[in-house]
């Protein structure tokens, strides 16, 4: 503190001597430090990407190579998670399923958040009848809770992957475009933005400079968060029979294949859904860790 | 001697007219937009199952490929209206819903309405059931954390992350490994006495209690480092009234606005839950439904559901008003992030 | 203080009565960072003690401590606490709660968040009888009733059901005040209580915490603010870092100082300073030989030209002939403005009534006024950022609120401002550096970052020299700085487009008194420079006397009383000038 009292009053002027705040820390020890929850779920999140680019060098074998012989193995040395009722290695198609959950659960958070941010954008900027517009059509798309609004796109346009992937980043979208309009509002009638039109800066370069950055600049943590719960819906998508087929090794499609042996195999569901579990909670963390760092940027 | 009497009698009077002024005009209003989603959900699935591609008739009639006579198909055109012009049959189909008549299902040979009626009680029990416990499961949590120190925080903050990350499908099964296969305590199918209840309930009220959990932990940290906590301190209160006649009920008010979006995220939770535990009841409907293409049932689960997801919201903002009585009311946005 | 010859602890009653307070040798830290060393205190039943001090300076904890409230993780060490002749020294939590409301009453700042927002305020003050009492219901209404008449909320019955949103700043203080009174406790902390109500307001709390001092309760009277203590407090305590620094009646301590710091805060305060005098000490002690040679050249006293600035009128030797307008041009006129609100359930706020006001170049216009006076709506119209519903600005003598924005915006840089949260006002993403950079190039003839990168630089390094600052600041954020330099990075922003008017709402009403007094001399000397012309709005009736010319009085929505501030302050013509005016709180 008085190392800075000193530089600020070299200028000549009479500096900055504020006694105030001066039981504060410094800024600097409030930044959040990394702790062990981030690094853990930092490297959950390096496992996992490893496992989506590159399966063979965490699970060598092929994920759909049957061995009639050794059907609804428990977890064994051999084979960690246990097999499935053709023999199939459950580990190495839970780590060779990471691509496809991930996959689907990034590309459906992309289609929510894009979906979001371009009608929370036209919302926010757009004047008072788009806005009026846009909360109507949200409304009544919240009246189709949770995995309704995918429900019934899957009806209009068939089951599968794809599919999937479309109808949980629209069930998504709404909630999405609301806290994207919500941020955008609240940052247009900040003092900022109001100081800036006070300096003469034209309304496009205030939105551009100002608003449009400082509303976006959730969107990596809204994404981060939401990437954990795409995974979840596409996979009980999936479980339902709606989204990825088996015998593709993506985590849902897996479930849904071991709930006929639940009561004999348990790790046929135990294993595929724990991986989805640690997903979501690893994209919670690490949502929560950016936040904690841009709250404080 | 008279003093507490006109205390009691103002403001009594008081608190009729400003319930009055908190929730007359608002209710009216929420009821006129409560018309204008359900027309437009209706207007929505309307159109959308338009794009099915295929002759529903034909749907109708056993699906695409099963041989059909031509004077088969006529007659099951003219049945449901499907000669009209689609205008026509849309205003058909809002007098109908109008009146309460959600058409007939294709697969199953009945009327949509009472169909959907046998199966609506399963599903609200199962929901409402699930958003009591969620909620006594986040109370329960908050209240052991908070003043128990940093690790307390930290594992009360944990416990309810990985709730919430927790998918509906993977819980069920797990539990019905745990509870039935291991244990034998308890029904791995949904029978209708109590025990059937509890998995299911528990399925859905876990991962629930999570998301609310960590709402309330936010407002009740805030709560609890607020000024009128350190004067209810210096007044000599303990912490466990700071507690509870403070800070949980600041510390809730967020958590009731979310419970109408809560209660949505359970119907839709339903689907998956009713068809782990075999328990009949409007969300497996709605999957049979969607799986065999049933439109008039899909339509007419999804217009239930939207009716009694707004009738949940406008309860919610009532029970917010009422748990927070300051004139100034801030915009609750119920939604948010899922 | 002197501690050593108080009563001893052993014979509490033995002839004069114990006192209400007694601490010696208090010390509390917060892990390696100690805040409060060595406190010694002592106050008599009936007596008012102040404890004087800026923010930092420890005097909130001290007085959280004496309630066993210092915070988790505080170590308070002490050789003795006593509250009315009794130890509290090591008391366990449950003996603490026996004590606090009963024996110790606490009065904090805002009462808005200091009483439970949810709550009707009787059961916010009846809460201290539950927990300390048996009384039933009916009997605990009737106290509660008791203790509202008692400081003197008008209409208790009618006010008791009510929650503290929905009263009045200074009922909400009163009601607080009934809670912390309602088992009569001997003794009363009342930490900063005053601080953010209007002055007639604050006048009548004062007044009120005489009363209760009257009867016969020890206040323990928490403060920044020297003026506002030296009217009811019997002695004053000082405390700078942790320590107090000098103790005595309101006369010695305010009349005679004498330790340094005393005399700091004492000249700090604007009240009754004649404009240009400096209120904070000039900074030589602070400077190393080698920054005063280069730092030389902005001193006021030896001001021999401002090569980074345009000086248009006057003479720079001759700083106070600046003032003087090289022309009669006005720079800012308001004529005839009008705004009204919309307020819930068709209610209509007439913010701003027939105002009008004319503010010659080089010229500071000082608006003061309660809250709600619309001092602030006036301000945003006069920066066109509110339309009026009828009369007009002009700026320069042209037409200014009239204009499309379109055609505003390239006189704009003629108008800078100054914001009180000034934090608010910094795009949260922006460093110093961004910030002052943005400012510069919109301020550019041709409005291009990219155009003369190296010109804009420099300007910046101008901008931060001129309002006092590093140019080691230039890479931090707002959010690491402290609040003088925030506002001072806020100045620098507005003086970027090298305005001729800059319009200043609340620039000091967050800051600590010495820092207030250190922008206050920057403002002051940047209008010297500069030729600026100011249109300050304040609260505080002490600032506008010590920066204005002219001064207008504001009071729902209409200016009611305007004129040179010299007259205004002395003779003033209007009941509400002469009202505020005596309310403001002033040293003795």
């Amino acid at each position: 503190m008085s190392e800075l009292e000193i530089t600020a009053s070299a200028a000549g002027r009479p500096g900055a001597q504020d006694a105030e705040q001066s039981g504060r820390p410094a800024e600097a020890a409030r930044r959040p430090r990394i702790n062990a929850v981030e690094i853990a779920a930092g490297l959950l999140a390096l496992l996992l990407l490893t496992a989506a680019i590159a399966p063979q060098l965490l699970a060598p074998g092929d994920p759909l190579a049957i061995d009639p012989l050794s059907a609804f193995g428990a977890p064994s040395w051999t084979h960690w998670f246990g097999t499935d009722e053709s023999g199939r290695d459950i580990y190495t198609r839970v780590i060779d399923g990471a691509r496809d959950s991930l996959v689907i659960g990034v590309s459906a958070t992309l289609i929510g958040l894009g979906l979001g941010a371009v009608l929370g954008t036209a919302a926010g900027t757009l004047g008072a009848a788009v806005d009026f517009t846009v909360n109507r059509f949200l409304e009544v798309l919240f009246a189709f809770p949770g995995l309704l609004l995918a429900l019934l796109f899957i009806l209009v346009f068939g089951p599968g992957a794809g599919s999937a992937i479309v109808a949980v980043g629209l069930s998504t979208a709404p909630g999405y475009a609301r806290i994207i309009r919500a941020q955008l509002v609240r940052v247009r009638s900040s003092a900022f933005v109001e100081a800036a039109t006070v300096q003469g800066l034209s309304r496009a370069r205030i939105l551009g400079r100002h608003i449009l950055p400082n509303t976006l600049a959730p969107l990596l943590v809204l994404g981060t968060l939401g990437v954990g719960q795409a995974i979840v819906w596409a996979a009980a998508l999936s479980y339902l029979g709606l989204g990825a087929q088996p015998p593709a090794a993506e985590w849902g499609a897996m479930l849904a294949a071991g709930r006929t042996y639940i009561t004999s195999a348990w790790w046929m569901s135990f294993f595929p859904g724990l991986f989805i579990v640690l997903t979501a909670v690893c994209a919670t963390a690490l949502g929560r860790a950016i936040e904690r760092r841009m709250r404080h940027a | 001697m008279a003093e507490p009497l006109t205390v009691a009698r103002s403001s009594g009077g008081r608190r009729v007219r400003r319930l009055g002024v908190l929730i007359g005009w608002p209710l009216a209003r929420r009821l006129g937009g409560a018309v204008f989603v359900l027309w437009a959900v209706a207007t929505l699935t309307f159109f959308a199952v338009r794009l099915i591609p295929g002759d529903p008739a034909e749907a109708i009639l056993g699906g695409p490929g099963s041989q059909t006579s031509p004077e088969a198909l006529a007659a099951v055109r003219a049945e449901y209206g499907l000669d009209q012009p689609v205008f026509l049959q849309y205003l058909a189909q809002l007098g109908r819903l109008a009146t309460g008549d959600l058409g007939r299902s294709y697969a199953l040979n009945m009327d949509v309405g009472p169909l959907v009626l046998s199966q609506l009680g399963g599903t609200l029990l199962l929901a409402v059931l699930s958003l009591t416990v969620a909620w006594l499961l986040a109370l329960g949590l908050a209240t052991w954390s908070t003043g128990r120190g940093a690790m307390a925080r930290r594992i009360g903050s944990g416990l309810e992350i990985v709730a919430a990350a927790l998918p509906h499908f993977w819980l069920a099964t797990t539990l019905i490994v745990v509870a039935s296969v291991w244990w034998g305590i308890l029904p791995p199918i949904s029978t209708a006495d109590a025990r059937g209840l509890v998995l299911p309930v528990l399925t859905l009220a876990i991962p629930l209690a999570g998301f609310l959990g960590q709402v309330m932990r936010e407002s009740l940290t805030t709560a609890l480092e607020s000024p009128f906590v350190l004067s209810a301190r210096a007044r000599g209160e303990s912490e466990r009234g700071v507690l509870w006649r403070h800070a949980l009920r600041h510390a809730a008010l967020p958590a009731i606005g979310l419970s109408g979006w809560a209660f949505g995220s359970l119907i839709s939770g339903a689907v998956v839950v009713e068809t782990v535990f075999a328990r009949p009841g409007l969300g497996r409907t709605l999957l049979n439904a969607v799986t065999v293409r049933d439109v008039p049932v899909v339509i007419g689960v999804v217009m239930v559901v939207a009716l009694a997801y707004i009738l949940m919201t406008i309860l919610t903002d009532l029970a917010s008003r009422l748990a927070d009585p300051r004139p100034t009311t801030n915009t609750r946005t119920p939604g948010g992030a899922q | 203080m002197s501690a050593a010859d108080a009563v001893p602890l052993a014979v509490p009653m033995s002839g004069r009565p114990a006192p209400a307070l007694r601490v010696r040798n208090l010390s509390v830290g917060f892990g390696s960072q100690t805040v409060v060393r060595g406190v010694s205190l002592e106050l008599a039943p009936g007596e008012c003690l102040a404890i004087v001090g800026e923010s930092g300076s420890g005097k909130s904890v001290t007085a959280r401590s004496l309630l066993g409230l210092a915070g988790a993780g505080a170590q308070v060490s002490a050789d003795e606490i006593s509250l009315a002749g009794e130890s509290v020294l090591g008391l366990n939590e449950s003996a603490w709660r026996r004590r606090r409301g009963r024996d110790v009453g606490l009065v904090l700042q805002d009462a808005l968040a200091s009483l439970d927002p949810l709550r009707p305020i009787a059961r916010e003050i009846g809460d201290s009888l539950r927990l300390h009492t048996k009384l039933d219901g009916a009997a605990r209404s009737r106290r509660v009733l008791e203790v509202l008449t008692a400081v003197g909320l008008p209409d208790p019955e009618l006010y008791a059901g009510r929650l503290s949103g929905e009263l009045s700043g200074g009922q909400r203080q009163r009601a607080l005040i009934a809670a912390a009174l309602a088992l009569d406790p001997p003794l009363l902390i009342a930490d900063e209580p005053t601080t953010a109500l209007d002055v007639t307001v604050q006048a009548q709390v004062l007044d009120l915490l005489e009363e209760i001092r009257d009867r016969g309760t020890a206040i323990l009277l928490i403060s920044h603010d020297l003026a506002v203590v030296s009217r009811i407090a019997n002695r004053i305590a000082v405390m700078h870092d942790g320590r107090i620094i000098e103790t005595g009646t309101p006369n010695e301590v305010l009349g005679r100082p004498t330790h340094p710091e005393t005399r700091r805060m004492l000249a700090a305060v604007p009240v009754d300073k004649p404009r240009g005098t400096r209120l904070a000490p000039a900074p030589e002690p602070l400077l190393t030989p080698e920054q005063t040679a280069g730092a030389g050249r902005l001193r006021v006293a030896e001001r021999p030209s401002a090569p980074a600035t345009e000086v248009t009128s006057g003479s720079p030797g001759a700083a106070p002939d600046a003032r003087t307008p090289s022309s009669p041009d006005l720079a800012l006129e308001g004529i005839g403005l009008n705004k009204t609100f919309r307020g819930p359930h068709g209610t209509v706020q007439h913010a701003v009534d027939d105002v009008n006001f004319s503010l010659p170049r080089g010229r500071t216009l000082g608006i003061v006024g309660e809250s709600g006076s619309g001092k602030t709506t006036t301000a945003r119209l006069a920066l066109a950022l509110t339309p009026a519903d009828s009369g007009v600005v002009r700026l320069l003598g042209e037409p200014w609120s009239v204009l499309p924005e379109k055609q505003r915006r390239a006189r704009r840089r003629l108008v800078g401002a100054v914001y009180q949260d000034v934090l608010a006002s910094f795009d949260p993403r922006l460093s110093v550096r961004e910030i002052l950079r943005h400012a510069v190039a919109v301020a550019a003839p041709d409005g291009r970052d990219g155009a003369n990168r190296r010109a804009g630089e420099a300007r910046v390094g101008a901008l931060l020299d001129d309002v006092g600052l590093s140019a080691a600041l230039l890479d931090r954020r707002p959010t690491d700085l402290s609040g003088g330099q925030r506002q001072r990075v806020g100045i620098a922003r507005a003086l970027a487009s090298r305005p001729q008017i800059l319009i200043c709402d609340e620039p000091v009403s967050a800051l600590d008194v010495s820092v207030q007094a250190q922008v206050l001399d920057l403002l002051d000397e940047l209008q010297r420079e500069l030729a600026l012309t100011l249109l300050f709005i304040s609260h505080d009736l002490g600032v506008i006397q010590h920066v204005s010319d002219q001064v207008a009085v504001m009071h729902a929505g209409r200016i009611v009383e305007t004129g040179p501030a010299e007259q205004v302050f002395a003779q003033p013509a209007h009941p509400y000038t002469e009202a505020l005016l005596a309310a403001v709180p002033r040293l003795v």
